[in-house]
């Protein structure tokens, strides 16, 4: 069937048939066609955002909290240049996002046109793929195209620009059910590949599962096969910051998260592990540290679906190239048809190992009774708010950190995070993403203040649309995360890591008619947190905290596993010159 | 040559190659990357080269099928080992791309390039030029009273050899197209 309608309207009529329930923009001049098709209809919900930026990263936020793909609706010129952290941010992490954009009609594009700009040059860099549409015909069956682009294979987020004339011109719509794709990125793993894993499995001695971000990606039959595979084989498993949730923090096999700021049994584990069995994650550099020194004695295994992401960082002994469900699923097959075989005695040695590292109880702190620690009301947020309906998400620093140390995650999709591009200002236009996703729940974002600040603006959405997001900010009064380093490795100098001039938090959101709550005695942090908790509507909660806590424990830049910091005492004189030159 | 030093392309599956990726001699491979000939395509391929600090030696692209909408960019690239297969995977990853051959790896290919020379002088230096031409096979395709415009194909070394003899001859000018390749055999 084919129908004709003007561009507009097939945006919103393809977003229809996409199953879109709800997008989040900015007008503007070049896309007020489609703004007038949104105002005609009930079946899509726009969200008004504060700034582009929010809309692209509350896109992002619907997405990892559902699984669906987020959608953003910007204007040309600025709104598209505002549009460019957060999709950035969603190459990075992995995000399946759809923005579009809109642009001068096509007739004056290169004429340096009123809020023009070449959107599809700046973004071709930070997107998984873009296009710049110039004929109506051709706009349904390119917004098809972004959707399946945006989610198959490695997701990611696209760019659609489309001109105001062909927002108004009338073309041929077609539908969603017609289009075929190209694109079609292999899922299925290489069973040689597999069976060679099979049988590394079976004879190691110290194996450990280190996941990432691709299994929360590939969905939750991926979260569910894996702790199938986890709990059959007994191994051990530690994720990175952007796995977290894909296996449960209370199971038996759980060591915590590894890298730069995880704990001493997940990183000692990797390090002296003989199988190293990735799981779509990507050896990133928090998680490497000194590449020489990575895991010296383990082969190693990784499956992921994106073939660049294989011996990338570190050069593997087996990579499988598919995605993680698929992959797991014949992994599951193949080693239970060959009798389940593990390497018991090795194992059990090997727990036995972990058990001394575990002992050393890594994120112990020295609470006070007079100021809160940041860690303690990380702590207490998870005991009063543990078995709830509960989405978190982050800013960035070191709040990210103890959020990610000390909140324990049960299920995939429930932890939102800027991860690889470490995005200060994303947790709170996130966070408005989620509460859109799961009216009913609980989301929370925990938050530093001067990340917090970044896009503050959204205090104008949430109380537009009455969200009852929890902004749980740890304050600080510092750019915590920078003064620590300018601690470790810039003598005590703290150039510019002060956050002067704060306002007061309370008298802010009640500008907004928003609730504000202030703590700063521990005695009074459970009442304050289960009042932020029972609250029906939004709550920006000042937590003022020990301002110079440092995040442990720490692998210093270009240093190995092996050599964490626990504590204030292991800090002294610790990165060499050549590690202050890694970020 | 080290026992892992086994031959390019060897392995078929990704699944685990036998290539030494662990050496970091710097090797010069030419990539035919297939793509949809849609606007901006080249810029991609280009931006990925730049974005990740690899290098380009030389880059053809013209259109090679104009109904299925398909060109065809030939680059000569230089890197380790692990950079090619890095290269490689990056390229296929590009959305648009429809296939990557490592014509290096996967045995000798066929490469020619095409370059005019503007090569000017009068009396002796004239005559050697035309002598040296007609050597290396180069055809006359404009010539004034004190000048000669050569145009030569071959390997990028032949080239590279003419140009060296028609320096000190009165060079005026150079133009290249860049390398074309294709694998030798039946097969793509
Ligand atoms: C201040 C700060 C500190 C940090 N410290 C740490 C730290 O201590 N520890 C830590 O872990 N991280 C830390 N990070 C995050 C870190 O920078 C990286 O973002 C993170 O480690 C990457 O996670 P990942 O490897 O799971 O990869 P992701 O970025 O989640 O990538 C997913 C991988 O899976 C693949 N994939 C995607 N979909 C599929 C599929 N369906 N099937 C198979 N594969 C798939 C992708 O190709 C990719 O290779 C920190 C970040 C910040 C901002
Ligand atoms: C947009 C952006 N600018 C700068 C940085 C560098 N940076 C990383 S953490 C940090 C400090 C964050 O301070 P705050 O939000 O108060 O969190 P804290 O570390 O104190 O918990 C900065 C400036 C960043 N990650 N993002």
């Amino acid at each position: 069937m084919t129908r004709e309608m003007t561009g507009a309207k097939m945006v919103v009529q393809a977003l229809k048939d996409q199953g879109v329930e709800v997008i989040f923009g900015y007008p503007g001049g070049a896309v007020l066609p489609i703004y007038d098709e949104i105002f005609l209809q009930n079946d899509i919900r726009h969200i008004l955002v504060r700034h582009e930026q929010a809309a692209v990263h509350a896109a992002e936020g619907y997405a990892r909290s559902t699984g669906k793909p987020g959608v953003a609706l910007v204007t040309s010129g600025p709104g598209a240049t505002n549009a460019v952290t957060g999709l950035t941010d969603a190459l990075m992490d992995s995000i399946p996002i759809i923005v579009l954009t809109g642009q001068v009609p096509t007739f004056m594009i290169g004429t340096d046109a009123f809020q023009e700009a070449d959107t599809i040059g700046i973004t071709r860099p930070c997107t998984k793929h873009n296009w710049l549409v110039k004929e109506t015909d051709k706009l349904s069956q390119t917004i098809h195209e972004a959707f399946h682009v945006a989610t198959s294979g490695r997701p990611g987020p696209v760019v659609i620009d489309i001109p105001k004339d062909v927002q108004f011109a009338t073309g041929r719509y077609a539908d969603r059910a017609h289009h075929v794709s190209r694109y079609q990125p292999r899922k299925k793993g290489d069973p040689d590949a597999i069976m060679v894993l099979v049988k590394m499995m079976e004879t190691a001695k110290k194996p450990i599962f280190y996941t990432g971000g691709g299994v929360i990606n590939s969905g939750p039959a991926a979260s569910e096969l894996l702790r199938e595979l986890v709990d059959a084989t007994g191994f051990p498993i530690t994720s990175t910051l952007m796995g977290l949730g894909a296996y449960p923090a209370s199971g038996k096999h759980w060591l915590g998260m590894l890298g730069m700021h995880g704990l001493y049994e997940a990183n000692m584990s990797m390090h002296d592990c003989d199988l190293m069995i990735n799981i779509g994650a990507r050896f990133d550099d928090r998680i490497t540290g000194r590449i020489d020194a990575f895991s010296p004695r383990s082969r190693k295994a990784h499956i992921d679906i994106d073939p660049s992401s294989i011996n990338k960082v570190i050069r593997v002994d087996v990579g499988i190239v598919g995605d993680v469900a698929h992959v797991l699923q014949d992994l599951l097959d193949v080693w239970k048809s060959r009798g389940r075989v593990t390497d018991r005695k090795g194992l059990s040695g090997w727990w036995d190992e972990i058990a001394e590292w575990k002992k050393i109880d890594c994120l112990k702190f020295k609470n006070s009774g007079k100021t809160i620690k940041p860690q303690h009301a990380v702590q207490r947020l998870e005991a009063l708010t543990k078995g709830r309906d509960r989405y978190i998400t982050t800013e960035v620093g070191q709040h990210q950190m103890w959020a990610a140390q000390y909140l324990n995650f049960e299920d995939p999709n429930r932890w939102m995070t800027s991860g690889g591009l470490g995005t200060m200002g994303y947790g709170f236009p996130a966070s408005v993403g989620v509460q859109l996703a799961h009216p009913d729940a609980l989301v929370i974002n925990v938050a530093g203040e001067a990340s917090w600040l970044m896009n503050m603006q959204e205090l104008g959405t949430v109380a537009q649309y009455r969200l009852p997001v929890k902004q749980f900010i740890l304050n600080n009064e510092r750019l915590g995360m920078v003064r620590q380093w300018q601690e470790l490795l810039h003598g005590e100098r703290y150039s510019q890591s002060w956050s002067e001039a704060l306002p007061d938090f309370v008298k802010l959101a009640e500008a907004f008619g928003i609730k504000g709550i202030i703590c700063k005695d521990p005695a009074d942090l459970d009442d304050a947190i289960m009042e932020m908790i029972n609250h029906p509507g939004p709550v920006v909660f000042d937590c003022l905290v020990e301002k110079h806590e440092n995040c442990f424990p720490m692998i210093p830049s270009g240093k190995p596993h092996n050599e964490m910091l626990l504590g204030e005492a292991d800090t002294q004189g610790v990165i060499g010159s050549q590690g202050a030159v890694l970020v | 040559m080290s026992a892992l030093n086994i031959k390019k392309g060897s392995t078929s599956h990704s699944a685990y190659n036998l290539r030494d990726t662990h050496s970091d001699k710097i090797e010069r491979h030419t990539l035919a990357v297939v793509v949809e000939n849609e606007p901006g395509v080249l810029a991609r391929v280009i931006g990925l080269f730049s974005g990740r600090g690899y290098n380009i030696e030389s880059l053809t692209v013209a259109e090679i099928d104009h109904e299925g909408h398909r060109s065809r960019i030939t680059i000569v690239t230089s890197g380790t080992p692990h950079v090619i297969d890095q290269i490689e995977a990056q390229l296929g990853r590009i959305v648009p791309v429809h296939e990557v051959h490592d014509l290096t790896a996967a045995g000798s290919a066929v490469e020619r390039e095409l370059a005019l020379f503007k090569v000017g002088g009068k009396g002796d230096a004239r005559v050697e030029a035309l002598r040296l031409a007609d050597i290396f096979r180069a055809n006359v395709v404009d010539s004034t009273l004190e000048s000669f415009v050569f145009e030569i194909t071959g390997t990028s070394d032949k080239i590279d050899a003419f140009a060296e003899l028609m320096r000190p001859l009165g060079l005026i000018d150079v133009a290249r197209t860049g390398v074309a390749a294709l694998s030798r055999g039946a097969y793509k």
